[in-house]
């Protein structure tokens, strides 16, 4: 399997990275160098064996839905790029 | 006196400090110094807090005046890798797009080392988002190896172990997805260990891999890793994926004795065009540990030779979904979309908040994060997912068999850390597959999940070479015991690289 110059486009809108003309070149002949590399899993059998995703057994941790103290608004709100009234500033999303 | 301080180890440090020969606000000036004088040519430090640790020494000064019994990491100077968030100082993952970034929390292992009364010098260089084995794709500037600042330093946790080689911290936390914290030590001369996975909450530590990941230690000698392991291990309720096991004291492992112990010296770990005498560093490392009273013999791990091609497909599939959250809404770099855009998106156009997420991610990210990006998205995209993904965790299951039949006939496995010493700055830069190939003794460990540690076994035309010593899961008391067994009976550990 080889990537075209469409195959990164696509997989570009995917991961939403606006790339340049040269890093689509560069990237796809990287990326094709690489997956030249996983050809390699292919030779192995592997139709009877269970996927890891995990190497340890993990299952969903649940608590008790109670309050408890928040981080303070003032503190969280301190790293963004744009705020106002106490929420994160966007460029418009709905049409009015 | 107080010049030579940087030098010292944790216990060393300890003694002094227990003795009241020195303070810790000493402790923390020498090494304060040092970064002075040597980071202009290392580069170890992205971020320094000299006040802070002052502020530190400070307070155990005060409890050792009380008579107070102070920890063995009570004045101790630390280095932390910077995608560690420690609260109020930068946390930037040597990433563009978190260049601005102060969390509002510490991570648990900051949180414990703090508990201990560590004090923190710095946050460390890494490459870019912890993805890279040199330092070189930092999205700031490269990390110097000091024992010669025309080669890498190793990586991702490059920083860390350049800082620890050149004394600039008595010790420093990496983390390690496949091989981060091992192959920079290796390539420094220091001693590095990434513990079972689980065994160190992972809160706080800016998520690359998930399955992957863990944080583990980088010190002066296996004496100082024990020490560090007691405090950092342990459950937390914050990382849903730290094991609830009991957490043995490590230093009752500080024992030198390898009577019958069993190491096999699995062969394809030296077949990856490893370096002559890098391969005979490590069988004299073996035959050593015979001497002493163990057991080798040489063994195969057929699905070795696969853990490469599995692992560039897992940690990219991972990272793509983590580094999914960088979008310039809440915190980091944000980039304005293209003015030409507008609310509604439509056929052959998009709308501007799209707009702004892919020019933020655009300027924000590097090329190795972005590349990574990109692999992952495709290897879990529709009409690929069997193809790649799939079969990745699939060859991932048979690497763990293999380990786990190696492990029922051998107490511990030894290998090279890495095929090489370091390589030249730049001379790796255009090759992916030769880059990574660096990481290729490392990588199993992180797939199977089980610890691993590097302790320097010799030199190269002046640089470090580095011997890996692997152990089943939990199992670090035995990786510890013979780490330390090897360390006690060679001199590598305790040479300096002059700067």
């Amino acid at each position: 399997m080889r990537l075209t110059a469409q195959d990164i486009a696509d997989v570009a809108r995917l991961s939403r990275l606006e790339l340049t003309e040269e890093e689509k070149e560069t990237l796809a002949k990287h990326i094709n160098r690489l997956l030249e590399h996983f050809e390699k899993l292919q030779e192995l059998d592997t139709d009877d064996v269970e996927p890891t995703s995990h190497v340890i057994p993990v299952y969903n941790v649940f608590r008790k839905d109670e309050p408890a103290p928040s981080l303070p608004v003032e503190e969280v709100l301190a790293n963004a790029p744009d705020v106002a009234d106490n929420c994160f500033v966007v460029p418009r999303v709905v049409e009015t | 006196m107080s010049d030579r301080l940087c030098n010292l180890t944790i216990h060393e440090i300890h003694e002094l400090l227990r003795k009241k020969q020195v303070s810790a606000r000493e402790i923390a000036e020498s090494f304060i110094r040092r970064i002075e004088e040597v980071d202009p040519r290392v580069r170890a430090f992205i971020t320094t807090t000299p006040d802070y640790a002052l502020k530190q020494a400070e307070a155990v000064d005060q409890a050792i005046s009380r008579g107070e019994a102070i920890g063995p990491l009570a004045g101790v100077p630390a280095a932390i890798k910077d995608n560690m968030c420690t609260r109020g100082i930068f946390t930037t993952c040597a990433s563009k797009i978190l260049y601005n970034y102060k969390p509002i929390y510490d991570a648990t292992v900051v949180e414990r080392l703090y508990m201990a009364g560590a004090t923190l010098v710095g946050k460390t260089n890494l490459d870019e988002f912890a993805m890279g084995s040199s330092t070189e794709n930092s999205g700031f500037f490269v990390t110097r190896n000091p024992w010669n600042l025309d080669t890498v330093p190793g990586g991702s946790s490059g920083g860390s172990a350049a800082a620890v080689a050149a004394d600039e911290c008595a010790f420093a936390l990496g983390s390690d997805t496949g091989g981060s914290i091992r192959q920079p030590a290796s390539f420094c001369g220091v001693v590095g260990m990434k513990p079972t996975y689980g065994r160190v909450s992972r809160y706080g530590l800016v998520a690359f891999a998930s399955s992957l990941d863990q944080i583990g230690p980088i010190t002066k000698d296996v004496t100082d890793c024990a020490i560090v392991l007691n405090a950092i291990c342990g459950k937390d309720r914050r990382d849903s994926t730290s094991l609830d096991v009991p957490v043995p004291d490590f230093t009752q492992s500080l024992r030198a004795d390898v009577k019958g112990l069993k190491i096999g010296v699995p062969k394809e770990f030296f077949g990856f065009g490893t370096d002559p005498d890098v391969q005979a560093a490590v069988r004299k490392a073996v035959d050593l540990l015979t001497e002493l009273g163990a057991h080798a013999e040489e063994t195969s791990m057929p699905s070795v030779e696969y853990g490469l091609a599995v692992y560039y497909i897992i940690a990219p599939a991972e990272c793509s979904s983590n580094l999914a959250r960088y979008d310039g809404v809440r915190y980091g770099l944000r980039v304005a979309p293209d003015s030409g855009t507008v609310t509604r998106q439509t056929r052959g156009s998009k709308s501007s908040i799209v707009s702004m997420f892919e020019r933020t991610r655009e300027q924000g990210f590097g090329a190795e994060v972005k590349q990574r990006i990109m692999i992952g998205t495709y290897a879990l995209s529709a009409g690929y997912y069997d193809a790649y993904y799939l079969k990745a965790q699939k060859v991932r299951t048979l690497l763990r068999r293999d380990f786990d039949k190696a492990f029922e006939k051998y107490d511990i496995l030894v290998t090279p850390t890495s095929p090489t010493v370091a390589f030249g700055i730049g001379e790796r830069a255009d090759d992916p597959y030769a880059m990574k190939l660096a990481d290729i003794c490392t990588i199993p460990a992180n797939l199977a999940g089980i610890p691993g540690i590097s302790v320097p076994c010799g030199f190269k035309n002046g640089l470090p070479i580095g011997l890996q010593i692997m152990a089943k899961a939990l199992d670090e008391e035995t990786l510890i015991r013979a780490a330390f067994t090897y360390e006690q009976h060679t001199e590598y550990h305790r040479k300096k690289p002059q700067l």
